[in-house]
């Protein structure tokens, strides 16, 4: 146990290293690229994307897939913006919650299917993601909720600043140290990776892997459903295509940030990394001028190398067991 | 007695009903030209717009138009309402087609049937039509949107860059090389940039941020997608640029009328419905009265149209919208 957590604290060390290389580099073609508000911005940036991808990162340690977050985020969005619409007065606390519970519907829906009918996530999600896009246009008729349907608080809150970072920023720092807590030392956190590392194992000790599939579910889902009206308050606009393709983006970080495909390895510090990993790539490219060509084989060749990277240390966590 | 009162006006109503038939087959003589629009979906603002340039023509022509359309913007609604149209025996139909090619053997009936069938908007397949009439052609876009970025940069120069959607996009590419072959008319304009914000939300949004930090004396974004052109008018709001950098393109006044509003995008363009509506009964109208869809044909106060060998020909340029006018047309689509 004592070894393997070393192995990943070590790789996470790698890997930090390699993220402060990278901003160095970027720094050295575009010097205020490293400048504290533009570090600010990066991070306000890939907010999203660290909400989304810590809830990925839980289903993914319980041998689980999530392809529908997207979808989802989408889908809650849109019913938040819809609701805004209808009703402009309505606080911003109310939204957030709105936009949870539906998202966690959404997610608990995923689970039930994947827990008590022993279906595939893969193909539960793959489904459910074309569902929940479906739905968006049947509540929306296809059309668009614009800025200017939109109330002034609600697209305000995603904007306060305080201490230099915007609330985007700090609702991704405060799930990310709530997530680290609860997974280190909660009996919650810990029988999740007993449940994704073996299932059998977990199922002898009293805890139900399937269960705990369903409560990664949920959570990732109502992460997804608050991550919807953050998306929808950010860009100013909600139709049926936001986020398209975006479950991918969260399922990469997650994998450069050190999370196993096949569930029980995976660490907050590491997907936080991970998430960073992206942020700078995407936001550095564009200015140092590579040709969006270049942007998507550079962004792959990160994926590969980072799987890479947690290939080698499972072998290695593999040996341990065997040796044991 | 009483047989004789009903037969009687059996009599009377049978000979009413011939009367009335008997009238309809007369197409030349006094009778209006009576033209059948068809919208895609009936109570779709865009389409009202549509009705209202259609009477407008239809008025000045002397003609009649009949605007119809399904309640629900299907193929088989379209059939519905079209097979209604030949049953009255309009003399020509213009339609914006929810679906290209499953109009078309209804169509082809209506022509053998003497009808002139055009498309607007939403082509129909060439077999199902003689014409069809696409608001505006790649060419006249560019022209456009050059001159709107030309009026938006400070005494028409500047530096200029465009949010575009995916590098492989077919009509973003064809109306990027026309905003590049018209550039030159403004030699002030530098083209600095091209991104790709990939039709999504949060590319675009980054690739705008990036643009105004590689470029920090950039006058105009443009963005030929409605997805990148909103996108990248919240990107200069966040970034507190409103006024030093304009946005401009292609987009719905719907979606944009908040950016016309606080002066992030001070005017845009997109086809105008209204014209759209006045072009095409003028066409109908036109080809209903004998004239060749081979030759350029009238459409009064919006110049001539000329029909390719594929019958396609183009309303005009983009029209233009800005605070003067985005209001009236943000609820119509």
């Amino acid at each position: 146990m004592n070894a393997s957590l070393s192995a990943a604290s070590r790789r996470d060390l790698v890997f930090g290293i390699l993220t402060v290389a990278l901003l160095a580099a970027v720094s050295v073609a575009f010097p205020s690229f490293a400048s504290p508000a533009n570090l600010a911005d990066v991070l306000n940036d890939t907010s999203i994307l660290i909400l989304l991808a810590l809830g990925q990162m839980l289903v993914i340690v319980t041998r689980g897939i999530d392809l529908s977050v997207a979808a989802n985020l989408a889908l809650s969005g849109m019913i938040v913006a819809l609701l805004n619409r209808s009703f402009p007065a309505i606080g911003v606390l109310p939204i957030i919650c709105i936009a949870a519970l539906s998202g966690g519907v959404l997610g608990a829906f995923n689970g039930l299917l994947v827990w008590k009918l022993r279906l595939p996530p893969i193909v539960v999600t793959l489904g459910t993601m074309s569902i929940y896009r479906g739905v968006i246009y049947l509540l929306s008729q296809g059309a668009w909720v614009n800025e200017n349907e939109m109330s002034r608080e609600f697209l305000r809150f995603v904007r306060w600043d305080f201490v230099e970072l915007t609330t985007l920023s700090w609702l991704a720092i405060v799930v990310a140290l709530l997530g680290f807590i609860a997974l280190r030392y909660s009996g919650a956190g810990r029988d999740m990776y007993a449940a994704g590392g073996n299932p059998t194992a977990a199922q002898y000790c009293g805890i139900d892997p399937g269960r705990m599939q369903f409560i990664a579910y949920v959570i990732s889902g109502a992460l997804a459903g608050v991550c919807g009206y953050l998306w929808v308050a950010r860009f100013a606009v909600a139709y049926t295509d936001i986020a398209l393709g975006f479950e991918l983006q969260v399922i990469a970080a997650c994998l450069i940030g050190g999370v196993a495909i096949a569930g029980g390895v995976g660490s907050v510090f590491g997907v936080v990394l991970g998430c960073l990993f992206i942020g700078i790539i995407r936001n550095a490219l564009p200015l140092v001028g590579i040709s969006a060509f270049w942007q998507m084989f550079i962004n792959g060749l990160v994926i590969l190398a980072a799987v890479l990277l947690s290939a080698r240390q499972r072998e290695r966590k593999r040996s341990i067991l065997e040796a044991v | 007695m009483r047989r004789f009162v009903l037969l009687s006006i059996a009599a009377i109503l049978s000979a009413a009903i011939a009367g009335c038939a008997d009238k309809a087959p007369e197409p030349q003589g006094e009778q209006p030209i009576r033209i059948g629009l068809v919208a895609k979906s009936l109570g779709n603002g865009f389409f009202d717009a549509v009705h209202k340039g259609a009477d407008e023509a239809a008025g000045a022509l002397g003609a009649q138009v009949i605007f119809t359309g399904p309640t629900t913007p299907t193929a088989e609604g379209q059939i519905e309402v079209l097979n209604a149209l030949i049953a009255q025996r309009v003399d020509a139909i213009a339609v914006s087609a929810n679906d290209p090619d499953a109009l078309v053997p209804t169509l082809k009936r209506a022509m053998q049937r003497g009808i002139e069938v055009i498309s607007y908007d939403s082509a129909v397949a060439p077999e199902g039509r003689i014409a069809h009439l696409a608001p505006s052609s790649d060419e006249l876009i560019g022209q456009t949107v050059a001159q709107l970025a030309a009026e938006l940069a400070p005494n028409g120069a500047g530096k200029i860059a465009v949010v575009s959607a995916t590098p492989t996009s077919t009509n973003q590419n064809a109306w990027l090389a026309e905003l590049r072959k018209a550039l030159p008319q403004y030699p002030g304009l530098s083209l600095v940039s091209v991104v790709y914000g990939d039709d999504v939300s949060d590319k675009s949004y980054r690739e705008t941020v990036a643009l105004v930090k590689q470029h920090p004396d950039l006058n105009v974004v443009i963005s030929l997608s409605s997805v990148g052109l909103v996108a990248a008018a919240k990107a200069i709001e966040d970034q507190g640029l409103g006024g030093k950098v304009h946005v401009t393109g292609l987009g719905l006044p719907s979606e944009l009328a908040g950016y016309v509003r606080n002066g992030i995008v001070p005017k845009f363009a997109i086809w105008n419905p209204i014209d759209l509506g006045y072009a095409a009964t003028q066409i109908a109208v036109r080809l209903a009265r004998g004239e060749s869809a081979q030759q350029p044909v009238s459409m009064e106060r919006l110049g001539t149209v000329t029909f390719d060998t594929s019958g396609i020909g183009a309303m005009g340029k983009p029209f233009i919208y800005d605070a003067s006018n985005v209001a009236e047309f943000e609820k119509v689509f």
